[in-house]
């Protein structure tokens, strides 16, 4: 089987069969990590290009391991500042760098539906690497895979996602991705950082966070933007600390295995106490480690390859 | 320009004034730019053009409340010339213009150079509209004795709402003086914060930053208190969201003093039509819910809302072809608002003569001007309307500079075949190219 697409996007737009295609080729490549000479040829002469408008460190790094661990040559481009001063418009500045040759562009960008917008611009290949509040796949997809290692199936699993969600990409990549393979969605946090409607994906929706742990098998913590404070969303770190910070006591209300996850990085003491963070049931490296398998896998899928 | 005006003779077309509630199948006789003779059959007099309009509609000439000329300041938007030929070609004899130019329509000379602009190179007729507040920054009132002797019909901020409900209120009673509309566009800009589109599921799938329909209706109840407490006479321009329907079917219940408008998109689309990232669909307010539109329509039905406006904002591509955020908000509307207008017909929302009225006889009674209708003796705008013609909307037959519609590709039925204005006839083509 292949994957019959330019781009990745979004997971609201991917079929069930398709994440099962990348969840199982990201399987597969966790091994080439493991190696000893961890490099595979399949993307030799393939030139990717990481065009991120936003500041990110393990996004950025994690696309570029994974492209050189399939021999592709990358570029970095950090266009944040350069071409807003520039006043060069997103287009042209895409349009440049596709005639470069490029295959792939990964793109992050704080706009929601940039990455849609060079999509339908540029015949190259586009992976959103997370636009505005949008979506972030590659992230909704790592977190698909940690919980399918750890857990098997998603069929009737209850996720708590805690935070917030409005401004979330990562929440919304992951509300999908859970919800198309069965799992049942809790969102929580205060009602200024829950999105209108969501309910209607089929979701349930909390203010209370002791409330929404009650038995649950994983908890999504999501990073707290500190610079919200003062925004009328809340009204101090403090409070929103207080009020949907896990530490050990909550987390003795989820199930006794339940999992501990969250996108980095983290805000010690304001998501997550560190002992928590650090704790036995927390798998945040683990995601790390598979976020680079299924980078290697959309790739790999992108450029035509298949699972025998 | 000097030319001349012709005799025409509008034979056989079904005469529609829904200012007199004339709806008959007749002729229309134009001279010296006045509309001569109305009647079952007129002879052609000496030297006269004669215009077959067997099938068509003969109406006054549609009257826009709510166009963005973009001149002076914003030419490679739009100019005064492109804008009144994409009036005409719609079936448009008039149009409003709003202030928010460069420089703002605040003062005599500014008015007097867009008359004078219109009067050179104009197609149609165009009345501006001048600033509430100097700047249009919601601080002082700007000089409206003045803009009112300098020709302004209206006053508004369109685009860049009065928020401070005590210049608003002043604003109203000072135009009690002059007796002209003050039309807001209504807009709590603290609840709109840097929201793109509406608030509800589809921003949400699109991770899109929301503005509440209360952003709209809030505003709109305030206006309605202060055209209550002062008396003037207020218009409420491009109302989108069943709240404010509903505020304003009230007030007007209660004899408020208080005149509407929707616009084309509000009754036709929803906010479905942004999913994609269309920038195209991006103006504000924004496209609402199912459910709003459903009151838009409601609305219209029963009079509520008693003007059709374009809310003709024209941009330059390059603006539009952005990330959605960056787009700048509004869509054309010069040259499909009239077949949008119709399709309210087909699908039973409005008898055909309503549906002129709140393009003609409506917006003309908001201005307190005895426009909008087909009298003997009256200065001849006609539009002469194919009801049947099927069209498709192409960007590269825009007339309008601004081909930021997000019809394009649609199929139309009606057209404007041609329009008299003040007595001089400009027949519309259908562009062959494209």
């Amino acid at each position: 089987m292949t994957l019959k697409r330019k781009d990745i996007l979004s997971i609201a737009d991917l079929e069930r069969e398709e994440m099962d295609l990348i969840l199982h080729t990201a399987e597969s490549f966790k091994e080439v990590s493991m190696r000893d000479i961890k490099k595979v040829p399949a993307l030799r002469g393939k030139t990717v290009i990481n065009l991120f408008f936003e500041p990110s460190t393990r996004t950025r790094t994690s696309f570029e391991l994974a492209a050189k661990r399939l021999s592709a040559d990358v570029i970095n481009i950090s266009a944040g500042a350069s071409s807003t001063t520039k006043h060069e418009t997103l287009l042209d500045t895409s349009k440049n760098i596709q005639a470069l040759q490029s295959d792939y562009i990964v793109v992050r960008h704080h706009s929601s539906g940039a990455a849609h917008f060079l999509a339908s611009a540029l015949h190259c290949s586009v992976i959103n690497a997370g636009d505005g509040t949008h979506e972030h796949p590659s992230q909704g997809l790592l977190d698909l895979l940690t919980i399918k290692e750890k857990r098997g199936d998603f069929k009737g699993l209850k996720v708590v996602i805690v935070g917030d969600i409005l401004h979330s990409r990562v929440a919304n990549s992951d509300i999908h991705g859970l919800l198309k393979y069965g799992a049942d969605v809790h969102l929580v946090g205060p009602p200024t950082l829950i999105p209108r409607g969501i309910e209607k994906w089929g979701v349930t929706v909390h203010y209370h966070l002791d409330e929404a742990l009650a038995s649950a098998d994983v908890i999504i913590l999501l990073r707290l933007q500190l610079e919200r404070q003062g925004k009328s969303f809340f009204p101090t770190i403090r409070e929103y600390s207080k009020l949907y910070g896990l530490n050990r006591r909550r987390l003795s209300l989820a199930d006794p295995k339940c999992l501990v996850m969250h996108p980095g990085p983290i805000n010690r003491g304001i998501e997550v106490t560190s002992e928590v963070a650090d704790g036995l049931s927390s798998v945040i490296l683990e995601q790390v480690t598979n976020g680079l398998a299924v980078r290697m896998a959309l790739f790999f899928l992108l450029s035509g390859g298949s699972r025998e | 320009m000097s030319d001349p005006l012709e005799k025409i003779l509008i034979k056989g077309g079904r005469i529609l004034d829904p200012a007199s509630n004339r709806d008959e199948v007749g002729d229309l006789l134009v001279e010296d730019g006045l509309i001569r003779e109305l009647g079952p059959s007129i002879k052609a007099p000496n030297d006269c053009k004669t215009i077959d309009a067997k099938g068509k509609l003969v109406v006054p000439g549609l009257i826009d409340l709510h166009t963005h000329l973009r001149e002076p300041g914003f030419e490679y938007k739009e100019t005064v010339a492109t804008a009144t030929a994409a009036a005409a070609w719609g079936g448009f004899t008039t149009v409003c213009c709003m202030p928010n130019t460069e420089p703002v329509n605040d003062n005599q000379a500014v008015t007097e150079f867009i008359l004078e602009k219109a009067k050179e190179e104009g197609i149609v007729h165009v009345l501006p509209v001048g600033a509430i507040t100097k700047g249009s920054k919601g601080e002082e009132l700007a000089e409206m004795a003045e803009l009112v002797a300098a020709g302004c019909v209206a006053v508004s901020d369109d685009g860049l709402p009065v928020m401070n409900s005590q210049v608003m209120r002043q604003a109203m009673n000072y135009a009690k003086i002059f007796d002209v509309p003050v039309i807001d566009h209504c807009e709590d800009l603290n609840l709109t914060a840097d929201g793109v589109m509406f608030e509800g599921e589809v921003s949400t799938a699109l991770g899109l930053r929301g503005i509440p329909a209360s952003s709209e209706t809030v505003m709109v109840a305030r206006d309605i208190e202060l055209a209550e407490l002062t008396g003037a006479r207020v218009h409420l321009a491009h109302i989108s969201t069943a709240g404010s329907v509903a505020l304003i079917r009230d007030a007007k219940r209660r004899g408020v003093r208080v005149t509407a408008e929707t616009c084309p998109h509000y009754f036709t689309l929803t906010d479905e039509a942004v999913r994609g990232y269309n920038s195209n669909a991006k103006m504000k307010p924004p496209l609402g819910a199912q459910s709003d539109q459903a009151a838009v329509r409601a609305g219209l039905a029963d009079g509520t809302l008693e003007v059709i406006a374009t809310d003709h904002a024209p941009h330059a591509a390059d603006e539009k072809e952005q990330e959605l955020d960056c787009a700048p908000f509004g869509i054309v509307g010069l040259e499909t608002a009239l077949p949008l207008s119709l399709r309210l017909v087909d699908e039973g929302v409005l008898s055909l003569m309503e549906a002129i009225r709140k393009l003609t006889a409506g917006p003309a009674a908001v201005l307190g001007k005895k426009t909008g209708r087909l009298e003997i003796g009256d200065r001849a705008d006609i539009s002469i309307i194919d009801p049947n013609a099927e069209w498709t909307v192409k960007a590269q037959s825009f007339k309008s500079l601004g081909k930021n519609s997000p019809f394009i590709g649609w199929t139309m039925k009606g057209r404007a075949t041609a329009v008299i204005v003040a007595g001089k006839l400009i027949e519309n083509a259908l562009s062959s190219t494209g």
